[in-house]
């Protein structure tokens, strides 16, 4: 949607989709998937330095996407391994963004709330724009972005399940109390339908992976989600009409024949 | 001396950082750990390494 751009810490970003590039079956399909997206913002990680010349042609295809890069710290359960590896993204990827994540649970790679805004407030201190993943919990997001996080990333359901908004009032209070924030739905995603379910609670944009990598047809499904953020911001911004509990007709009732003959 | 490279042992002559990346055939781009330290590139031309230490060569990868 044209015109109609979010911001992250200040830089204004148009598309509401932001793609990671992990999990798809190939390295072209992964570029051909996130073209079509439409996507400016495509999320990576670092690893052990195995092959130099695998990992070498990932990263150029991705540096040839002319994408913005947004590091994560995946996979780490301490503080202290998290900002690590935040000040080790910064350096590789030459950006002081960074999705934070760090996990309280192998179970279901749910959050750890206390080590992320202990995580946050260290990094933020070091110059970082931390754009933290959290769970959907209202008092956690008013902590995180009352430390200085401008970003908030919310999980619509554990990562990699597919199983899209599991709490939307949660989700929905957190848009409501934080009005300022800039609020990104950020894992558990399946279908467009759940990213444009976001989107119409007013969520600025949804980031996804599994989604598309995972699909039959990860580039056909990546236009899907990209029209699904479409349709979502355009049911937002148009305002939808009052819930019901009653039905009521919408075709006129004056001149009906046969009226209660 | 014996160190460790992304957990794995080896055996280096020369305790300096930049002899040891060589050894290793360390590619850019790449950032650097010692001891779950982050070591920023323009402290490696300096680093002297010591017994025991444990390096964490990372590099880019697919992310989610």
């Amino acid at each position: 949607m044209s015109g109609d751009s979010f911001s992250i810490y200040g830089e204004q970003i148009n598309s509401r989709l932001l793609i990671g590039s992990a999990l798809y079956p190939s390295p072209k399909i992964m570029n051909d998937a996130i073209v079509a997206s439409g996507a400016d913002i495509v999320t990576v990680s670092l690893r052990r330095q195995q092959s130099a010349a695998a990992g070498d042609d990932f990263w150029q295809l991705i540096k040839n996407t002319g994408l913005k890069i947004l590091p994560n710290t995946a996979g780490c359960h301490s503080v202290k391994e998290a900002v690590t590896l935040a000040k080790m993204c910064r350096e590789v990827f030459a950006t002081d963004w960074i999705k934070l994540e760090l996990i309280g649970d192998d179970y279901n790679l749910q959050p750890d709330p206390f080590a992320l805004l202990q995580a946050s407030k260290q990094l933020i201190a070091d110059g970082f724009k931390v754009l933290p993943y959290c769970t959907d919990d209202l008092v956690l997001c008013q902590r995180l972005y009352d430390a200085g996080c401008e970003v908030l990333m919310p999980w619509g359901a554990p990562i990699g399940t597919g199983k899209g908004l599991l709490n939307s009032y949660n989700l929905k209070t957190i848009r409501q109390r934080l009005t300022q924030a800039t609020l990104i739905v950020d894992a558990g995603l399946g279908l467009p339908s759940h990213a444009c379910q976001a989107l119409e609670l007013g969520y600025d944009a949804v980031l996804l992976n599994s989604a598309i990598a995972g699909a039959g047809c990860p580039v056909t499904m990546s236009r899907g989600f990209k029209a699904a953020v479409d349709a979502g911001r355009f049911a937002y911004k148009a305002k939808a009409m009052p819930e019901k509990d009653l039905a009521a007709p919408s075709t006129p009732t004056m001149g009906m024949p046969f009226w209660h003959q | 001396m014996k160190i460790t490279v992304n957990g794995h042992p080896l055996h280096i002559d020369d305790d300096s950082l930049m002899a040891t990346l060589k050894q290793v055939g360390a590619q850019a781009p790449y950032a650097l750990a010692i001891n779950g330290e982050f070591v920023p590139q323009s402290m490696h031309d300096d680093y002297h390494l010591q017994a025991g230490d444990s390096l964490e060569l990372l590099s880019p990868i697919q992310g989610g």
